[in-house]
């Protein structure tokens, strides 16, 4: 162990007392020492035992192997094993380590002694002739051509930098793919879990069907990623027509719902998490991630929580068998905000 | 006296309390892990329409007006067919105790034949989803990877991965599962009782029903191969396990540590 002591600077502050030392029962009686030494070296050795059943274990049992054990109920033994022995092997590693320090090491307290931080005043002269010297040397003051000079060039360079750098963060969007979905006018909905049509006049009222575009599962194995179903996903509600107060676009003829049959982005405004938790009696859909809550029968207006912007609808109607279809891709930009949207 | 007094001037006595509070901690959690197992009830298929009527004049009509047509207090109940009422009184919604945000599971205080003879009387006042067969809940064979999926993809959002419940908004919640029988899931798939949407057989297939249902008893009954399922809610109390006892087994070892040896 070792304590700072302070020297000079401490006038108002006395160093305080040194504790006096007490001697362990390991430092007087080698019977103890002995007994500790064996203590640490039988850590040691277990940490090492259990290293050899985490493989033991790991090998010897069944995967599958179930058993009932008491508080976990019916688990797997091969888990715990495991668990149990990695664990130990490296605890008793440390235990070991500590309990060596604290009962065989030696713990007399140790002063070490720390130099000044300020220079001696004649280094500090040295350094100001060299400084003196050097600058005479260069010519930075006979020569005030190139002073100026230099002193304009070090307060323009940074300029580019800033100017690149203001740049970098303009356009996030360039390709304009936040703004866009895969959704095209006459493109099937399909459900998500069987990923076949959905018959328009088969949804009862408070119906709710998690739907992707029709072509997403061949897309996404083509492309081997899950881009294009983070944008299009969303979820399809039968409200009665009558409960619905408003809608984000379409007209008396061509309304953007098919019967009361509406379709909305399942990517929450606020940050993306995709939402699904549709309350059926008030038409309310609520995020789990910070409880923004849309109502799906007023336009998906943001009636609580922290988004800004409601949840885009997607306009649909029903193609010559009776499927529903969407009419073209979403009006406005789905998911979380980013800088070129206006709330 | 002098034995407790030396207990507690024990050097040992401190890092023991602690011991003593990470395992009460411990047994707490486990304590959570709760599971029972449901019984299914044989489906009475011999009803009595008017002994339906008279059950529902005495139990029902006072929110659901004499002909199920619905008060201020009640919904109309015409068209909800023969599911929607063995759902709910199966179930112990219905009747409700008191007017409230949401009618909690409870005991049913009618018997089968009593809900068959209820269900009988408002499937007969207009066409509505009929109680699910035998054949339709039988979830021999059903492809619990599949099931899975599709609870995760229909379910999943409201009723927590394992079936554990979750809150919606203004005190509203989706229930746990760990009580619901496969006639009641299916029921409720197909009649969206309160706030939860209906899920057609149209639109989720008979099959995938099947498979979610398998899905949710392997989940209630299967083995936890992990170890302590700790509800089953996931990071949130998985999180503050691991806060409590993390931080309960760090402070034993600084105590441990800093102490000096004598």
């Amino acid at each position: 162990m070792s304590d700072v002591v302070h020297h000079e600077s401490s006038e108002n502050r006395p160093a305080p007392a040194p504790i006096p030392h007490e001697l362990r029962r390991t430092d007087i009686d080698a019977r103890a020492a002995r007994r500790a030494e064996r203590q640490v070296a039988t850590m040691f050795a277990l940490s090492a035992l259990f290293a050899v059943l985490f493989v033991v274990s790991f090998v010897g049992i069944d995967p599958e192997f179930e058993m009932g054990l008491p508080v976990i109920g019916t688990t797997r033994p091969l888990n715990i094993a495991m668990g149990v022995c990695m664990g130990l092997s490296i605890l008793l590693i440390g235990t070991g380590a500590i309990h060596w320090a604290r009962k065989l090491m030696p713990d007399v307290e140790v002063v070490e002694e720390r130099h000044d931080f300020a220079s001696s005043d004649e280094d500090k002269a040295r350094l100001a002739e060299t400084f003196g010297a050097g600058v005479e040397d260069s010519g930075f003051v006979k020569r005030p051509i190139i002073r100026r000079t230099l002193l304009g060039a070090m307060a323009l360079f940074p300029i580019p930098l800033v100017v690149m750098l203001r740049d970098l963060g303009h356009d996030p969007d360039p390709a304009g793919s936040l703004k866009r979905t895969m959704w095209r006018s006459g493109m099937r909905l399909v459900t998500d879990s069987t990923h076949e049509p959905i018959k328009a006049d088969a949804i009862p009222v408070g119906n709710l069907i998690n739907a992707i575009p029709d072509g997403l599962v061949e897309l996404e194995e083509e492309e081997g990623n899950l881009n294009e179903r983070a944008k299009a996903v969303i979820i399809v509600v039968r409200i009665d027509p009558a409960d619905i107060v408003s809608q984000q676009g379409g007209t008396a003829e061509e309304p953007w719902d098919y019967n009361g049959v509406l379709a909305y982005s399942k990517v929450c405004t606020h940050v993306g998490c995709p939402i699904s938790l549709y309350e059926q009696r008030t038409h309310h859909l609520l995020c789990p991630c910070h409880q923004s809550t849309f109502d799906l029968a007023d336009s998906g207006r943001v009636v609580f929580g922290p988004a800004v912007r409601r949840m885009p609808q997607l306009a649909i109607s029903v193609d010559s068998e009776g499927y529903l279809i969407a009419r073209g891709d979403f009006a406005e930009p789905i998911g979380p905000s980013f800088w070129e949207i206006a709330q | 006296m002098r034995f407790t007094a030396a207990l507690r001037r024990n050097r040992l006595a401190a890092p023991l309390v602690m011991v003593a509070a990470l395992v009460a901690t411990g047994a707490a959690y486990a304590a959570i892990d709760s599971s029972t197992s449901a019984v299914q009830a044989a489906v009475t298929t011999e009803t009595s329409v008017t002994q339906g009527k008279m059950l529902f004049a005495e139990g029902c009509s006072s929110c659901h007006g004499l002909n199920a047509e619905g008060t201020t207090d009640g919904p109309s109940l015409i068209g909800v067919g023969a599911a929607a009422v063995d759902f709910q009184v199966s179930s112990g919604r219905m009747p409700m105790a008191t007017q409230g945000i949401q009618a909690p599971r409870k005991e049913s205080i009618y018997s089968e034949e009593e809900i068959a003879a209820l269900a009988a009387w408002v499937a007969s006042l207009a066409p509505g989803p009929a109680i699910p067969t035998d054949e339709d809940i039988n979830t021999a064979g059903a492809n619990l990877a599949e099931g899975g999926e599709a609870f995760r993809v229909n379910c999943a959002q409201c009723h927590n991965f394992a079936g554990q419940g979750g809150a919606l908004t203004g005190g509203k919640y989706a229930p746990n599962l760990n009580k619901a029988t496969a006639r009641q899931i299916y029921e409720a798939m197909l009649t969206g009782p309160q706030n939860m949407p209906i899920f057609s057989d149209e639109t989720l297939p008979k099959e995938q029903k099947r498979a979610i249902i398998a899905y949710i008893e392997e989940m209630r009954n299967g083995a936890n191969p992990g170890g302590l399922d700790l509800g089953k809610y996931g990071p949130v109390t998985e999180g503050l396990f691991a806060w409590t006892a993390g931080f309960l087994l760090l402070i034993v070892a600084a105590v441990w540590i800093g102490v000096k040896a004598k």
